[in-house]
C-alpha cells in the first residue's frame, strides 16, 4: 500500500490575509492587454488569412483557358482513405468541345462526400493531370447530407482557375500538327 | 504450370542454376517455370513467333566444343567452358537445348531491356491517365522495371490516329500501338479472318484493315485481350471503369457447350465486362465476343425480381407450398433446361420423381463455328444426361408437349426458363394447364403461369456445368442477385422439402455434392471442393457415347476422335 504523505500548511501572512497583491497582479494582467491590439477575429465577419499549403475542402479546378483538367483517371477515387470520392468516367464531349477532342476522356459525374472527406489531400497528391486541389475554403455546412456531396459544379465553382505550368494536352496537339508535317 | 511426367526433360542452366525443363520450349517458358520472369510483348505462348518487339533479349551460351576435334574445351577448373554468345539473343526464338546456359538477369540483358523500352517510348503517348489499358498494361509494368523515368527525345513526339474504328466491338488507339503483332496473328491463325496488318514505314506504321473489311469476327475482342498496350480497345468497355477497380470471378460462359472458362469483372455488383480465362483443356485462352454480352441479361428490362401467385407478390415459402401442391395433383410435365447447373438438374430430377412427371428438355441449336462456337447453345447438356433428367437427346420442337396438354394428359406444367409460345404451344393450350414458371426474364409463358418463381442468372450463383468434352467445370457469383431472390437450387430444394414433408438440411453445394458423388457413378469421389480445385474434372462419358450429339469439330472437340479415344479406353 502507498503511504500518504500529509504536507504541513504553512499559515498565510499578514499582506496575504488582505488579498491586495493578489489582486493587483491580476488586474495589472488585464490591464495590460487591454491596452495591447487584440489577437481573436470577428469571425465570420473577420476571416484568417489561409497559408498556401493549407488543405482546405478538395476542388477541381479549369486551365487557364478555362478548360476542364481531370480525365476521370479515378486514381483519387482509388487513394481515397475514406472512399469519399466517386467518378462516373465518361467521353469528352466532340460536338461542343472541339478543341478538346484529343484529350478523349472527361468525368460524367464527379462527387465528393464532405461528410466522409478527411481532408488528407492524398488526392491533390496522386493526381496525374493536376486537377484536383485543396484550396482555402475550410467552413462548410449544409442542411442535409445530399447537400454535403459536393457534386461536379459545385466543385468546379469552388475550385476555379489555376495556373498550369505544363499545358499537357495543347503540347500533344502542337506535336500532332508539327510531328505529322513530313508525312 | 506443371511438367507432364511423359515430356522428355533436358538439362539447361538458368542463372547459374541447373534445371530441368521439358523438350523443346522456348527460353521465356524455361525461365517461367523456374520462376524467372523475362519479359515480352510480342510473344504469345497460343500464337506463332514473331520476334519483333526485342523485349525479351537474354544471354545464351553453349558448352564449347574444339572445333578441330570436337573434344570439349575445359577450364582450369576441369569444367567445360561455356561459350557465351556476344551479343544478347532473343527469349521467344531461343529453343532450349541439352546443356543450354541462360542469363536472364545479367548486366548485358537489363540494359538491353532498359535500351528497348528507351526505343519504345519514344512516341508512345502519355496517355496511362485516360488509358483503357492502365493497371493491366505490359508495357506501364516494364515501364517500371526498366524504363529511365524521363525522356531524352526532345523532337515532337509522332502522334497517330486516336480512334480508329477497326470494327463493330474494337476501336484502335494507334499511337499506344508498340507494332508487336499479337492481333494480326490472332487473326490469322485463331480465328481465320486475315483482315489486319500494317502499313507505312518504321514510325510511321500504322496498324489497319484490308481496305474494304472490318474487323468483325466473332473474336474480334481477343485481340484487345492480348494487346499487351492499350491500343486496341473495346468498344463497349472503353472508359467505362479503371481495371483495378474491379474484382474478378472465375465463371464458365453459358453461350454454347464448349464452356469457356471465364473471368468476370464486376464492381459492387454490376459486371463491367467478361474475359477468357486460360484453360487449355477447352478454351485455350480465346472465348467468342457474342459470349462477352451475355451479362448484360443481369441487367435486363424483363428481370422477374418477385415470387408471385396469379401475379401477385406472395411470401416464398407460400409460393414453395403452392408449386408444390400443384406438382403433387398429378398429370406433371417438366420442362428443365440445359442452362441449369448440375446441382439444379439434380433437384429437378428429384421434382420429376416425386411428381412422377415426364421430363423434356428443349433443344437449343445454331450453327457452330469450328472454334469456340458450337452447334449445342446450351452449357449443360452433358449434365442433364449424367442426372438421368433425359434419357435422349432432345427436340427443339414441343409438340408432344403441346398434344398431350391437348389430350388431357398434362395438367400441370412446370416450365425452366422457357418460353412455349415461342416454341409453337398456343395462349389457347397454356390456359388449360397450370404453370409453374421458374426464371429469371419473364415472357409470354410466365405472364400466364399460375406461380413465378424469380431465379438467378449464372453471374449470381454458384454451380458446375459438363461441356462438349464431359469436362465439369465450376461457376462462382460475381454479382449479388435481385433482392430477395434466393438461388435456384435453394428454392427447388424448398419445393421437394414441400412435396415430402422431410426437412433437407440446410442445402449446400459441398452437401448436394456429396449426395451427387453417391448417387450417379460418374460422379463418384467428385467434391464441390475438387472441381474448383482442380479448373475442371474429366467425367467418364462412356454411357453417352452413342448419342448422336450435334457437335461437329471444333478448336478443341473432335467427335469422332473423342468416341474413338473414349471406346478404346473402355476396352483396355
Amino acid at each position: 500500500m502507498a503511504k500518504t504523505k500529509v504536507i504541513e500548511r504553512k499559515a498565510l501572512t499578514w499582506a496575504e490575509r488582505t488579498y491586495l497583491p493578489q489582486i493587483l497582479t491580476g488586474l495589472k494582467t488585464t490591464l495590460s492587454n487591454m491596452l495591447k491590439k487584440p489577437i481573436t477575429l470577428q469571425y465570420p465577419e473577420e476571416r484568417p488569412v489561409i497559408p498556401d499549403d493549407y488543405r482546405g475542402v478538395p476542388t477541381l479546378v479549369k486551365d487557364p483557358h478555362g478548360r476542364e483538367k481531370c480525365v476521370s483517371c479515378q486514381l483519387c477515387e482509388f487513394v481515397c482513405p475514406p472512399k469519399a470520392i466517386r467518378i462516373t468516367p465518361g467521353e469528352v464531349d466532340v460536338d461542343n468541345e472541339p478543341e478538346r477532342a484529343h484529350v478523349e476522356k472527361a468525368p460524367k459525374e464527379f462527387d465528393i462526400n464532405m461528410l466522409r472527406c478527411i481532408y488528407c489531400g492524398l488526392c491533390q497528391e496522386v493526381c496525374p493531370e493536376e486537377a484536383i486541389f485543396l484550396q482555402d475554403v475550410f467552413s462548410l455546412s449544409g442542411y442535409s447530407r445530399d447537400e454535403m456531396i459536393n457534386k461536379k459544379e459545385k466543385l468546379y465553382e469552388l475550385g476555379g482557375t489555376l495556373p498550369d505550368q505544363h499545358f499537357k494536352w495543347d503540347k500533344k496537339k502542337s506535336a500532332e500538327a508539327l510531328g505529322n508535317s513530313d508525312h | 504450370m506443371s511438367i507432364p511426367d511423359t515430356v522428355e526433360t533436358i538439362a539447361i542452366n538458368i542463372d547459374g542454376v541447373d534445371v530441368q525443363v521439358p523438350k523443346g520450349i522456348n527460353a521465356i517458358e524455361a525461365a517461367k517455370l523456374h520462376g524467372k520472369e523475362v519479359p515480352h510483348y510480342c510473344y504469345h505462348p497460343k500464337l506463332s513467333i514473331a520476334g519483333n518487339c526485342r523485349m525479351c533479349l537474354i544471354e545464351m551460351g553453349m558448352p564449347m566444343r574444339d572445333r578441330a576435334t570436337g573434344d570439349p574445351v575445359m577450364d582450369t577448373n576441369g569444367e567445360q567452358k561455356i561459350g557465351w554468345s556476344p551479343k544478347p539473343t532473343i527469349g521467344c526464338s531461343t529453343n532450349v537445348s541439352p546443356g543450354m546456359h541462360l542469363r536472364t538477369n545479367s548486366t548485358m540483358v537489363k540494359e538491353a531491356r532498359n535500351g528497348v523500352t528507351e526505343f519504345l517510348l519514344i512516341n508512345h503517348p502519355l496517355d496511362c491517365p485516360i488509358c483503357d489499358q492502365a493497371g493491366e498494361c505490359r508495357l506501364q509494368e516494364f515501364s517500371a522495371d526498366h524504363g529511365r523515368g524521363v525522356s531524352r527525345f526532345i523532337e515532337d513526339k509522332n502522334v497517330k490516329p486516336k480512334r480508329t474504328r477497326l470494327g463493330p466491338r474494337v476501336t484502335l488507339d494507334d499511337e499506344r500501338c508498340i507494332l508487336c503483332s499479337r492481333c494480326i496473328r490472332f487473326s490469322q491463325e485463331v480465328a481465320k479472318d486475315d483482315v489486319l496488318g500494317f502499313v507505312d514505314r518504321g514510325t510511321y506504321s500504322t496498324l489497319t484493315c484490308y481496305p474494304g473489311k472490318e474487323l468483325a469476327n466473332n473474336y474480334s475482342l481477343n485481340t484487345v485481350d492480348i494487346c499487351p498496350v492499350g491500343a486496341l480497345t473495346s468498344t463497349d468497355f472503353r472508359f467505362k471503369m479503371r481495371v483495378w477497380f474491379l474484382k474478378r470471378t472465375n465463371s464458365i460462359c453459358t453461350e454454347s457447350s464448349v464452356g469457356s472458362n471465364t473471368t468476370v469483372w464486376s464492381r459492387e455488383g454490376k459486371i463491367y465486362r467478361i474475359t477468357p480465362r486460360q484453360n487449355d483443356a477447352t478454351n485455350d485462352t480465346w472465348m467468342t465476343d457474342s459470349g462477352r454480352g451475355l451479362f448484360k441479361e443481369t441487367e435486363s428490362e424483363n428481370r422477374i425480381n418477385d415470387y408471385t401467385i396469379d401475379g401477385v407478390s406472395e411470401d416464398m415459402e407460400i409460393v414453395a407450398q403452392t408449386a408444390a401442391d400443384l406438382l403433387q395433383q398429378g398429370k406433371v410435365a417438366l420442362v428443365g433446361s440445359a442452362h441449369n447447373s448440375v446441382e439444379e438438374q439434380f433437384y429437378l430430377k428429384k421434382i420429376s420423381e416425386y411428381a412422377s412427371a415426364s421430363t423434356n428438355i428443349i433443344a437449343k441449336t445454331g450453327d457452330g463455328d469450328g472454334i469456340l462456337l458450337s452447334e449445342d447453345r446450351t452449357p449443360n447438356l452433358r449434365g442433364a444426361l449424367l442426372n438421368r433428367l433425359i434419357t435422349e437427346l432432345p427436340n427443339a420442337a414441343a409438340d408432344s408437349i403441346d398434344s398431350q396438354i391437348q389430350s388431357g394428359a398434362i395438367q400441370t406444367l412446370f416450365v425452366v426458363n422457357e418460353d412455349l409460345t415461342s416454341l409453337g404451344i398456343s395462349q389457347e393450350s397454356l390456359a388449360k394447364v397450370s404453370i409453374i414458371y421458374f426464371g429469371s426474364l419473364a415472357n409470354q409463358t410466365s405472364k400466364v403461369a399460375t406461380v413465378v418463381i424469380p431465379t438467378l442468372t449464372v453471374f449470381e450463383k454458384s454451380g458446375s456445368l459438363v461441356n462438349q468434352n464431359f469436362i465439369l467445370q465450376q461457376f462462382l457469383p460475381a454479382i449479388p442477385g435481385p433482392k430477395g431472390v434466393i438461388s435456384d437450387v435453394l428454392m427447388l430444394a424448398k419445393i421437394v422439402e414441400k412435396m415430402t414433408g422431410d426437412t433437407i438440411e440446410p442445402v449446400t453445394l459441398t452437401m448436394i455434392w456429396q449426395e451427387l458423388s453417391n448417387t450417379i457413378a460418374e460422379f463418384k469421389s467428385i467434391t464441390w471442393q475438387k472441381i474448383g480445385d482442380e479448373q475442371g474434372i474429366q467425367i467418364n462419358p462412356r454411357a453417352f457415347l452413342d448419342l448422336p450429339f450435334v457437335e461437329s469439330k471444333n478448336l478443341k472437340f473432335d467427335p469422332t476422335a473423342f468416341k474413338e479415344a473414349n471406346s478404346t479406353a473402355l476396352e483396355s
